[in-house]
């Protein structure tokens, strides 16, 4: 898109302390799991929604997320080639490349994203929470590895609420199916009051990720709230839930992002800082790991920071005061699970969208439509409908997929924003549109 | 005049009433009667039919719906049968029904149960969740809650109070249908040249839209005239089909893989009407028979890609299915993009091939039209199956 001047600074990314901070706490845990043979620790596999990071925790038991195993393989430049392993093997190329990328890693010699190879799993915890191919994925891992697994059926919030029923449920296959199957595989009684600490961790980390993600009402916005927002993620939504590590990192990032804001400074990007906020925009859907960079580069290049995105809340939906609460123990860990967003119906999905483009004075928004995943993307064009009636904001759709390289088409992107920005540009010469209720 | 074919062609015809006009008599013929509509696989008919409800399988347009709305819905990557639904929603074809019940069986059905709320925002749209943990009082008691809560949204849609007796007639109705079901099944196990499966796919389909007696009554008449009038065998390979549990393959995909020279002694088509394996009763004395509904699910459920293995190993199932069933190998036939039958394809496989059960596999659409390269897979492979048992 032709336009004014660049948007971005040239100078060289700096890498802030948190980013480095990051690094190190993943680079120690993979450590961690690549000697667990050697340490005799156990690893337990389960998922980013519905993780029940603080609870494995309290049994010593180091986490496992297959998807983030898959989606650093893709910004590894490595997917392709694991996903045609798996197609090899008998996987469809229809189905979830997520799953195909895990299992054509693990089918290479499971070596993980630091090169370090990754544990054979003491358990798979499934924790089915808002979708489908989860189960079908530890069915597969199951026959491969012969691990025990456990199945926590996490209830869909179909009507929009999580009922106390649907908790009760959560909370009593918590008691009587997970917590004796992490007893079993880590031959150590459960502690609740250990419990407790971690989720009082919890509760600090999630309170500065939720201010993290609320500097983007600022303007400028001193955060990406996707692209930037899937790094700041990290931690929370993985290994680190209920750490001192976790509480330490997000007390970093909020101190740097405060101090942008102070500076009226605008996000870093890979390629240098964004000088002049021209667009804000919320986003749906999951990125393009792929292409990372490059797909984050169409936005920088024009000016267009993410204000607000879905996918960042894929691990837990903090926004509207949820905190994991150590007085509640597992009644809070149920009710994390039965909030993720992807467990949330469509009308809600929408909504939400329709609140964070007035909340966060977006401009516009996207749909980032994957082919892997029908749990996002099945519906997103009715979503597109709805919000843009609601709003009156221009929204576009966009097509790729997550991990598999096939899908990635560079031209398509490009128009597909472009065209989305022009509509905004040609909205703002026209009344200003707001969000309905 | 054969007494079978006036059968199959009433059944055919109620098999493809994409307008519901039978719906719509049956609702005509007495005061407060609602239709409540359900899609693949399974929803508790007996609980429908006890409210004074006509439970309506909905299974897509099919290969007979022009879609002209339905598919600027959805992505290509998403498999067709959403978009028929939404068709035949959009035109008016579904105002029959007073409300529409989405069981969980994978996200795309998950999430049309909320476009429905948006596309449809004046109807009873209802998402059952099934239950994934098999523990009576885990999954069982909140299967159970989740049935009496669906029971007290289609009372205050207008239905009927349900009493226990109603409850209980409307189990003891559907389990004479299941074993109707069974026996049908049963005759094409033995002589599938008598009951071949273009013929049993639209009669157990017909009962989408009848009241379960009057199925029956269809079921019997059919398995009446196919003994009445025996047809003669043919040197056909026996295979099970395995995969198209939701969005239904044309009619005339099944004739090609008949004529290619398969005796098709099992499928997973239309599965609602015997995915609880027997009979939910008899009902215990005393027994809430919405316990007695989610008792049966959990203990009686088929193995199958939508429900988590808890039991046994996967594809144990099917081997033993195979194995009871006389098949000499098997055709995974599965929607194009259809995420449960095709994640569970390579596991199922792995079974078969531990027990030495041939298969080969195939995609489809339900609006597919060409047929010619599934005819001469299957014809190769109903070849290759002859020539083994041969040897
Ligand atoms: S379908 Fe979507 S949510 Fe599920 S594993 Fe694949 S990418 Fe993740
Ligand atoms: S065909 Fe498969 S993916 Fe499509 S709605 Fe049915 S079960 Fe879901």
């Amino acid at each position: 898109m032709s336009g004014p001047p660049p948007s971005r600074g040239t100078s060289d990314p700096q890498k802030e302390p948190s980013m480095l901070r990051q690094k190190e706490m993943i680079g120690a845990h993979y450590h961690k799991l690549a000697t667990a043979p050697e340490t005799g620790a156990k690893s337990a596999y389960t998922f980013v929604p519905g993780n029940l990071t603080e609870l494995l925790l309290s049994f010593d038991v180091l986490p496992v997320l297959p998807e983030i195993n898959a989606l650093q393989s893709a910004m590894r430049g490595k997917s392709a080639e694991y996903i045609a392993k798996a197609e090899k093997l008998g996987q469809s190329e229809d189905v979830c490349t997520y799953v195909k990328c895990d299992y054509g890693m693990m089918k290479s010699g499971n070596v993980g994203p630091t090169g370090e190879r990754l544990p054979t799993p003491d358990l798979l915890l499934l924790s089915y929470t808002g979708c489908f191919t989860f189960m079908k994925w530890f069915e597969l891992l199951r026959q491969e590895y012969g691990a025990p697994t456990v199945m926590l059926h996490v209830p869909y919030q179909g009507d929009g609420v999580a009922t106390r029923e649907m908790r009760d449920y959560v909370v009593k296959q918590l008691k009587r199916v997970v917590i004796p199957a992490l007893e079993k595989t880590s031959g150590r009684k459960y502690d609740e009051d250990k419990l407790k600490e971690h989720l009082a961790r919890s509760a600090k980390a999630e309170e500065d990720l939720v201010a993290v993600f609320e500097s983007a009402k600022h303007r400028p916005s001193p955060i990406d709230a996707y692209f930037g927002g899937v790094y700041y993620i990290g931690p929370i939504f993985s290994a680190f839930r209920g750490t001192q590590d976790a509480i330490e990192y997000y007390q970093l990032l909020r101190g740097e992002i405060e101090e942008r804001m102070r500076l009226g400074l605008g996000p870093v990007t890979p390629e240098g800082p964004i000088e002049r906020e021209r667009y804000r925009l919320v986003v749906e859907g999951p990125p393009n790991w792929t292409s990372f960079r490059e797909f984050w580069r169409m936005f920088s290049d024009e000016g267009a920071v993410v204000v607000n995105s879905t996918y960042t809340k894929v691990g837990g939906v903090y926004e509207d005061g949820f905190r994991h609460d150590p007085a509640r123990p597992l009644e809070s860990l149920a009710e994390y699970c039965l909030g993720c967003y992807t467990n949330l119906n469509l009308p809600t999905r929408a909504a939400k969208i329709v609140k964070y483009i007035r909340d966060y004075s977006a401009d516009g928004f996207l749909i980032h439509s994957v082919k892997s995943c029908d749990s996002f993307s099945a519906g997103q064009l009715t979503i597109l409908r709805d919000v843009e009636s609601k709003c009156g904001k221009p929204g576009a759709f966009i097509e790729s997929d997550l991990v598999d390289p096939r899908y990635f088409s560079a031209s398509n992107v490009k128009n597909r924003l472009e065209s989305d920005l022009q509509m905004i540009e040609q909205q703002r010469k026209a009344e200003p549109a707001s969000c309905a209720p | 005049m054969s007494a079978i074919e006036p059968l199959v062609a009433r059944a055919e015809e109620l098999a493809y009433d994409l307008d519901l006009a039978h719906v719509r008599a049956w609702k005509a013929a007495a005061p407060r009667r609602l239709a409540i509509g359900y899609l693949p696989v399974w929803a508790p008919r007996e609980l429908f039919w006890a409210c004074g409800a006509l439970p309506v399988a909905i299974l897509g347009g099919g290969d007979r719906l022009e879609i002209i709305k339905g598919d600027a819905c959805f992505q290509s990557y998403v498999c067709h049968l959403p978009r028929s639904v939404v068709e035949l929603g959009l035109s008016g074809r579904l105002d029959a029904l007073d409300g529409m019940v989405f069981p969980s069986i994978c996200d795309v059905i998950r999430n049309l149960s909320g476009m429905w709320r948006m596309l449809f925002p004046k109807k009873f749209a209802r998402y059952l969740d099934l239950p994934q943990n098999f523990d009576p009082e885990l999954g069982g008691a909140f299967f159970a809650g989740e049935l009496r809560r669906l029971r007290d949204d289609l009372i205050k849609l207008g239905a009927r109070p349900p009493s226990d007796d109603d409850l209980r007639r409307a189990v003891a109705l559907y389990d004479e249908n299941r074993k109707l079901h069974d026996a049908l099944f049963a005759l094409r196990r033995a002589q599938p040249w008598n009951a071949p499966t273009s013929e049993v796919y639209v009669l157990v389909r017909a009962g989408a839209v009848l009241p379960p007696d009057e199925h029956s009554e269809l079921l019997r008449a059919y398995l009446a005239a196919a003994e009445a009038e025996p047809r003669p065998p043919r040197d056909n390979a026996r295979v099970a089909v395995v995969g198209a549990f939701c969005e239904q393959p044309p009619l005339d995909l099944i004739k090609t893989l008949e004529q290619a020279g398969c005796y098709v002694v099992h499928d997973d088509f239309v599965l609602g009407a015997r995915f609880i394996k027997g009979t939910i009763g008899p009902l215990a004395a005393g027994e809430d028979p919405l316990d007695g509904i989610a008792r049966a699910f959990l203990e009686k459920s088929m193995a199958h890609a939508s429900v988590w293995t808890a039991r046994g190993g996967k594809g144990d199932e099917l081997v033993e299915t195979v194995q009871r069933c006389g098949a000499e190998g098997v055709l995974f036939a599965s929607p194009s993009f259809c995420d449960p039958a095709l994640l569970d394809q390579p596991m199922l496989q792995r079974a078969l091939d531990r027990a030495h059960v041939p298969h080969t596999n195939f995609k489809y659409s339900e609006n597919s039209g060409q047929f010619q390269g599934i005819r001469e897979q299957a014809g190769t492979f109903a070849d290759a199956i002859k020539l083994w048992s041969e040897a």
